[in-house]
């Protein structure tokens, strides 16, 4: 059961990196792939209706480790407190900044919104990685699960390697994505920048995955890590084809091939202790009562379908390319109301 | 200010200014959904413009919610670490049910709803909006379900020094929940209603155009209002009652009430410092005997008081805390039982005093615009834009006194159902150091401030402009007829 359990992490940690992966990027990509207005409002309006939704995983992500390993959730999140901090702010400035943007009619509202999008999804990205990463290389933790050590113990070499593998990801991803969801030159210039960035972007993802199998793996991640090879490389012919649907469905089987390689290479574990391994955070140890696993089981199994079937579906309404030919002219308040007919 | 203070400031912080957007959320979204089933129904235009006007204001509020959520949910985990271990076996269900139940739903079809105008069939869209709204509802009754056990622990048994969950259901259908849901989501119909009201009028005061719209939302408004506020009073008894049982020395502070009194007046107004425990130098307005119907619902019964309480506090829970090094300057120290006075006695009227404001400026309003009437004088506008303020303190200063109530407590014990559950806030606290937590109280406070900022002045503009702004070409019925714009974007 609590295998079971971590196994749900792992996924909700996969749907989280690939689903709010591509909106990174697409955020990220904003002022590279936009060149005028209208283009940066069709890269913002292929992600408008879903972002939120994406951004879900994350919190049930984490509202599930709460509920399944408290003792994970609160080393975890206390250890990384300031990382974790930059990344709320992070996400809080995207958030806004995409509702807000296109709210007020004028050019230096908006660059300030924009700055602020591709600065949080920057970040965002950085620090999904910086996290996700520490918790694999394990960090300084005493008996107690508390952190021994700086505020800046999260921040090592490999955790930065961390940070850039997902944010090099989120960058490729997005770009495939808006290869897939545009018309037009945008979609040209996303595919093209797919293709001219991918080997340097993905660099720091391959070095990540081999210093984790050099160190923790086993046969079967080593199998995960050919599959995460085999599936980019996969992505990246099939995106000289053209296919931009295969290649985004490839991104999606090398994401899950890399969320399987690092959580199996953490497994038994759920946090290690860089300290003493006796102190190391366990599968078995950090988790919650066999009830609560139940309970948990049974909403999950209820839940996550009925996610996946609605989520599929808003997917599905929005199928279509967007272009610039869809995007209406802008419509904002522009002053007061008109006095109308004494009533 | 050690890691204790800085982290409950934060938290406190950070808590009522979601709470700020929460409510405006859940009211405001139930009732746009029925503006747009009236649309539906009736084919006004009038009621189109209702629900865009209304929604639009409605959205530049959820992004506000929705961001400022996102660190709710992380935060136990990063400043009350400690907490978190303790609880996480009962408390994180519910958290994550909200999660995987509500917060996917919601995102989900409010994304469909803002853009699905002209990508879906009118009833489909329509379904969106009431989706969208229940799925609030519903994560407000799993947070509340959460914070309830805080206040009330049932469910559980204590196993190697942590609650343990026996019963889910026990949990979800705490007879604590089960009154403040209602009073919660009474109290955001009540901040909904005010914001209808207030925007309402201030445009009928200025004559714009639309007035048949105006007209129908202070209507609307006041009688949602009016509704929402009985419910507060009817829920709040309730709530009055348990907490006479499940907190009695929330219940006294909350009347700094220092000796027990039979029949116990409830005190309206106080003059002097409630602060002091020994009551010496308060004068109070009193109504006799409502303070044991509010607890009993019997005009003559006993009401302890804080001076009688304390000692029954330290007999079950202790004189000292532990001698424990994690627990810093109060490792040894003499428990304090008794929450701030000041907050909890004033924060429990300020709650009920401004919902009061607010219904009776709502009716007032009401009656002032009736038979097409409109008051020309400048107080008039002041009435209407205050009164929007007056639910949105009563529910602040409500959570206030409710949270500040409990305190020395996080996890607060039950005297009336499972034995020796309960946490004090002093050992909830993450190990962490001052500089980090001062780092994130200070980067949050500022973000937020700013943050605040730029919404009102987003709402001030969409408001400023009336329907015109969100209805371009007057135009009722273009929805879903050209395919190739989107109709709403970002
Ligand atoms: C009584 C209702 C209520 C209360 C007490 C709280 N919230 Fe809340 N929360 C909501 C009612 C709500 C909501 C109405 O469902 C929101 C407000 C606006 C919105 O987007 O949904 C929301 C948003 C919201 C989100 C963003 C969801 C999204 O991305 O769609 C998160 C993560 C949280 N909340 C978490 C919390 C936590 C951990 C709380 C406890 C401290 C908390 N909220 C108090
Ligand atoms: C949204 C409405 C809420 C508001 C406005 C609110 C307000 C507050 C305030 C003012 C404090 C600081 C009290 C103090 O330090 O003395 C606090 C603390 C706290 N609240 Fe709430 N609260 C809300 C909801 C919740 C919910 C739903 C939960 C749990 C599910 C919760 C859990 C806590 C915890 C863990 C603390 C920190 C410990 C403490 O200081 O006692 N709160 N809250
Ligand atoms: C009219 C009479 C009212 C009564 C008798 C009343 C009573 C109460 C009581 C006893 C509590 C504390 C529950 C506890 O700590 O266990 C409470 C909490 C609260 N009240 Fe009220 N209240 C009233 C009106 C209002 C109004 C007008 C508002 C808002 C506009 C409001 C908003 C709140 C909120 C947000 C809380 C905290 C959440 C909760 O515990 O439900 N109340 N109220």
């Amino acid at each position: 059961m609590e295998t079971f359990w971590f196994c749900v992490i792992a996924l909700l940690w996969l749907g989280y990196l690939f689903l709010e992966g591509f909106d990174f990027g697409v955020g990220m990509l904003l002022p590279v792939l936009g060149r005028d207005e209208t283009e940066r409002r069709v890269l913002i309006n292929t992600i408008g209706p879903v972002w939120d939704g994406n951004e879900v995983w994350l919190l049930v992500a984490g509202g599930a480790t709460f509920a399944a390993f408290p003792d994970w959730y609160a080393s975890l999140f206390s250890s990384a407190y300031l990382p974790l901090t930059l990344f709320l702010i992070a996400l809080i400035g995207r958030g806004v900044a995409f509702e807000y943007r296109g709210k007020v009619d004028s050019a230096r509202w908006r660059r300030v919104w924009d700055t602020v999008i591709v600065a949080g999804s920057w970040v965002a990205a950085l620090g999904v990685g910086l996290v996700l990463s520490a918790n694999v290389f394990g960090l300084p933790l005493d008996a107690n699960g508390d952190r021994l050590g700086s505020p800046f113990a999260a921040i090592s070499l490999e955790t930065l390697l961390g940070a850039f593998a997902v944010a090099g990801y989120a960058l490729v991803h997005g770009a495939v994505f808006l290869s897939l969801k545009t018309e037009g030159e945008v979609r040209e210039r996303a595919r093209s920048l797919a293709l001219k960035v991918a080997p340097l972007a993905l660099l720091p993802l391959v070095v990540l995955l081999l210093t984790v199998q050099l160190r923790f793996g086993s046969v079967w991640t080593w199998a995960a890590t050919i599959v995460v090879a085999l599936a980019a490389l996969g992505a990246y012919t099939r995106l000289v084809l053209r296919r931009e649907g295969q290649a985004f469905a490839l991104m999606g089987v090398a994401v899950a091939a890399t969320v399987t390689a690092l959580f199996g290479a953490l497994y038994p574990n759920v946090l290690p202790s860089t300290l003493d391994p006796a102190w190391s955070l366990t599968v078995a140890g950090a988790a919650s009562s066999p009830y609560t696993l139940t309970v948990m089981t049974w909403v999950a199994a209820f839940g996550t379908p009925a996610v996946l079937v609605y989520q599929g579906w808003t997917y599905w309404v929005f199928r279509k390319r967007i272009g610039a030919r869809h995007i209406p002219p802008v419509h904002v308040p522009t002053g007061d109301a008109r006095v109308g007919e004494p009533s | 200010m050690d890691v204790l203070d800085l982290a409950r400031w934060q938290f406190g912080i950070t808590t009522v200014y979601h709470f700020l957007m929460v409510p405006l959320t859940i009211g405001l979204s139930l009732l746009v959904a029925g503006m747009q089933t009236a649309w539906l129904r009736t084919g006004e235009r009038k009621y189109l413009a209702m629900t865009k006007f209304w929604g639009k204001l409605l959205l530049i509020n959820f992004a506000m919610g929705v961001v400022t959520g996102i660190v709710q949910e992380f935060q136990f985990g990063m400043a009350w670490s400690a907490y978190s271990r303790f609880v996480g076996d009962v408390f994180g269900a519910p958290l994550a049910m909200e999660g995987l139940v509500a917060f996917f739903v919601e995102s989900t079809f409010l994304g469909l709803w803002i853009f699905g105008w002209d990508r879906l069939p009118k009833k489909v869209h329509l379904a969106c909006a009431w989706a969208f709204s229940l799925a609030t509802m519903i994560s407000a009754y799993f947070i509340l379900a959460a914070n309830s056990w805080m206040q009330h622990p049932v469910g559980v048994v204590m196993d190697d020094g942590r609650p343990r969950l026996t019963s889910i259901w026990a949990v979800l259908g705490n007879n604590t929940v089960l009154a403040a849901f209602p009073h919660t989501i009474f109290g955001a119909f009540a901040v909904a209603a005010s914001f209808l009201v207030g925007i309402a009028a201030w445009h009928l005061w200025r004559r714009t155009e639309e007035g048949a719209v105006w007209r129908a939302s202070v209507k609307l408004g006041t009688w949602v209002g009016v509704v929402a506020f009985a419910g507060l009073a009817v829920s709040g008894d309730v709530q009055g009652k348990l907490m006479f049982e499940q907190q009695p020395m929330k219940m006294a502070a909350a009347e700094a009430l220092c000796h027990t009194e039979q029949p116990a007046s409830f005190s309206v107004f106080a003059v002097g410092d409630v602060a002091r425990q020994d009551c010496e130098s308060v004068k109070s307005v009193t109504v006799p005997a409502l303070l044991s119907f509010l607890a009993h619902n019997d005009f003559s019964s006993e009401v302890k008081g804080i001076q009688d309480l304390v000692p029954m506090y330290q007999e079950k829970y202790g004189a000292n805390y532990p001698v424990d090094p994690q627990l810093g300057e109060l490792s040894g120290k003499p428990i304090d039982y008794v929450p701030s006075l000041p907050v909890t006695y004033w924060g429990f009227r300020l709650m009920i005093g401004f919902g009061g404001i607010a219904v009776a400026s709502g009716l007032a309003i009401l009656w002032l615009t009736r038979g097409g009437r409109v008051p020309r004088g400048t107080w008039f506008k002041w009435l209407a834009l205050g009164s929007i303020a007056t639910p949105f303190l009563g529910n602040s200063f409500g959570w206030i006194f409710t949270e500040m109530g409990r305190q020395p407590f996080v996890v607060v014990p039950n005297p009336s159902g499972v034995d020796g559950v309960w946490m004090f806030t002093a050992r909830a606290v993450s190990n962490s150091t001052v500089g980090e937590v001062l780092t994130s109280l200070v980067a949050l406070t500022l973000v937020y401030g700013v943050l605040a900022c730029v919404e009102v002045f987003l709402v001030r503009r969409y408001v400023r402009a009336g329907v015109a702004g969100v209805l371009p070409d007057g135009e009722p019925d273009d929805v879903g007829k050209s395919d190739d714009h989107l109709q709403f974007a970002y």
